[in-house]
């Protein structure tokens, strides 16, 4: 078992290799091919990005008419964008509205939810504990794409889809979350912490709030970054669980938008709107990926490491 | 006196515990075991004109196994996965023995590069390679002369998308397990006189086969439920991209363009069951080979 925070630190505090005595002319050689091989894959990773910038300064004529990787003349940035905001009375705001909703409220209760069942499975004895979790590690493997139509299916019997709870309620459940907290705080929460706060007379419920919440939270902002990029990058469940327009999050709107662009069934083709669209939807990702790296690392190493 | 006190912290614990793992638990129920119990009765019965809906057993079953179209997407991801996953996995190896190779400002930027299509969502992903595949919008075209969206290539095009988006998360997890692996062991293989090749190839890959059995079965999950890029690109060439492309894009529209829910709900099951009994049969087979601690 790999804890958490070993993992995250293993990366910023790696001793610097010292080839000194043994060929020092071959590895250089290696170097350089390292590197060249390195810069043509970032090359690669980083081309569609490049792309979508300078597109977004572009209008519909200038997508189709200029060079695709090199800005054109004008620059239509601030023109496209106000398009955004304003095509069909502003519903991309609504979308992203939406997005934020589903992906707050959906992180928040995810996590919540499973910090409250991490930390039982990890630290409290109750009648059935080893048996439920035995499932849920036996059900981490269900396919989460299989479950969506039985799920839309199920939920219509009960009149629950097409609101915003079709979308929030699936969300809430992560059994991976579950999964990684029970890990952390088996590894780096002490028995002997809990046990002084008990018999400092504290409750149950005030131990795990004052003593366990505080010794969780690296593992906590990882799961609730997991858990919300999840719900912001979602498009199968809310395709199929909302009809309505306005309830739409970003992936599914922006996908009817480049549905009637193609096929040409929408009056004129927006395709500039779309680009900047795509470009305002990674934003808020790519900010929180640059700001928040060591979470995503914490989350990706302990899956890999059990 | 103490063991009174022991009992009711017990009675405590059991108490506290159940509330705790409650609202999971609810959650597990509803959303996971429900709509599979309800996936199961759905498939087997059929909606009938005369009689409304009757028990069939395995009809559906019978019926999907029996179809063609369900049969071509099928064999269309197998085929996609047989090539792409090792494609992907390969990259996703030799970045992460790179990275692991070479300690530098320019590694930890190539790091941060590879692994941001991974933070972006698919549907936006598909956009932009969508635009880029394009003729009328993107340079490959113009500099391969290639038509990416052709009846031939299309796949290959999905292929490339899943690549570019997946290949710095697997480098990443691979890369972590490089990291956790005690460096004395490369410098005695050098000592001994490997080249940093040999070394990256026969010290550090077997050393991390756990993890590279973890990213493989997580892609073979992945292309078997393959479903939201061949559906984004399916309106720049919909003879190609048919309704019936992969499984789960034929069970989406049997529910919601025929309303077969029956019928729908056999295949998401059947899909289901395939990938769940698949990949458990794969994580026991290479568990002996996996199994490093």
């Amino acid at each position: 078992m790999t804890t958490l925070t070993a993992a995250g630190a293993g990366t910023g505090t790696d001793t610097p290799r010292t080839d000194t005595w043994r060929a020092p002319a071959r590895p250089g050689a290696g170097r350089i091919s390292s590197y060249a091989v390195m810069a043509v894959m970032a090359v690669y990773f980083l081309l569609p990005f490049w792309w979508l910038l300078v597109a977004a300064t572009k209008d519909n004529d200038g997508l189709f008419g200029s060079a695709p990787l090199w800005f054109a003349g004008e620059n239509h940035f601030f023109d496209n964008l106000k398009v955004l905001f304003t095509h069909e009375n502003g519903v991309y705001l609504k979308w992203m509205r939406n997005s934020a909703l589903y992906s707050v409220v959906s992180g928040v209760g995810a996590t919540a939810i499973s910090a409250l069942a991490g930390y039982a499975f990890a630290k409290l004895r109750f009648p059935g504990r080893n048996a439920l979790f035995a499932a849920l590690l036996g059900l981490i493997m269900v396919p989460a794409t299989a479950l969506v139509l039985p799920t839309y299916l199920m939920m219509s019997q009960v009149g629950l889809v097409d609101s915003i709870w079709a979308v929030i309620l699936p969300s809430l459940l992560s059994p991976f979350g579950v999964y990684l907290l029970r890990v952390y705080v088996h590894d780096s929460v002490p028995d002997e912490m809990l046990e002084a706060a008990r018999i400092d007379g504290a409750g149950e419920l005030r131990v795990f709030r004052s003593v366990a919440l505080p010794a969780m939270r690296p593992a906590l902002v990882t799961v609730l970054l997991f858990t919300m990029v999840a719900t912001w990058n979602n498009f199968f469940l809310p395709l199929v669980m909302l009809s309505d327009n306005e309830l739409f999050p970003l992936t599914v709107g922006l996908r009817t938008w480049y549905m009637s662009a193609t096929l040409g069934n929408a009056g004129p083709a927006l395709f500039n709107v779309i680009v900047v669209g795509a470009l305002v939807a990674i934003l808020p990702l790519i900010v929180a990926f640059l700001l928040l790296q060591r979470y995503w690392r914490g989350g990706l190493t302990i899956g890999s490491l059990k | 006196m103490k063991t009174t006190r022991r009992r009711t912290t017990k009675g405590r614990q059991a108490l506290t515990g159940w509330l705790f793992v409650a609202p999971f638990t609810l959650l597990l129920i509803a959303f996971l075991l429900l709509p599979m119990a309800y996936a199961l009765k759905l498939s087997l019965y059929r909606s009938t004109l005369v009689e409304g809906e009757v028990f069939a057993w395995f009809d559906n079953y019978r019926q999907a196994l029996g179809d063609p179209e369900f049969r071509s997407g099928v064999w269309r991801v197998l085929i996609f996965g047989l090539v792409q996953t090792p494609v992907m996995i390969g990259l996703a190896l030799l970045a992460a023995l790179l990275v692991d190779g070479v300690i530098s400002r320019f590694s930890r930027f190539f790091r941060l590069a590879a692994f941001v299509p991974y933070a972006v969502p698919v549907v936006i992903g598909t956009l932009m390679w969508g635009f880029l595949y394009s003729p009328n919008t993107g340079p490959l075209t113009a500099v391969t002369g290639i038509d990416f969206l052709s009846n031939n290539m299309v796949l290959a095009s999905l292929g490339n998308i899943v690549t570019w988006q997946w290949a710095g998360y697997n480098m990443i997890v691979l890369y972590a397990a490089l990291q956790g692996m005690p460096r004395e062991i490369y410098e005695s293989a050098k000592i001994d006189g490997a080249s940093e090749v040999q070394i990256a190839l026969r010290v550090k890959t077997p050393m991390i086969s756990a993890a590279l059995v973890l990213v493989t079965i997580f892609t073979i999950i992945g292309t078997l439920q393959f479903f939201t890029e061949p559906l984004l690109l399916q309106p720049l060439n919909p003879g190609a991209i048919t309704n019936s492309y992969t499984p789960n894009i034929y069970a989406y529209n049997q529910a919601f363009s025929f309303q077969q829910h029956n019928y729908s709900a056999a295949i998401s099951f059947l899909l289901g069951a395939v990938v769940f009994v698949g990949s458990y049969i794969f994580l026991y087979l290479t568990r002996r080979r996996s199994a490093l601690r």
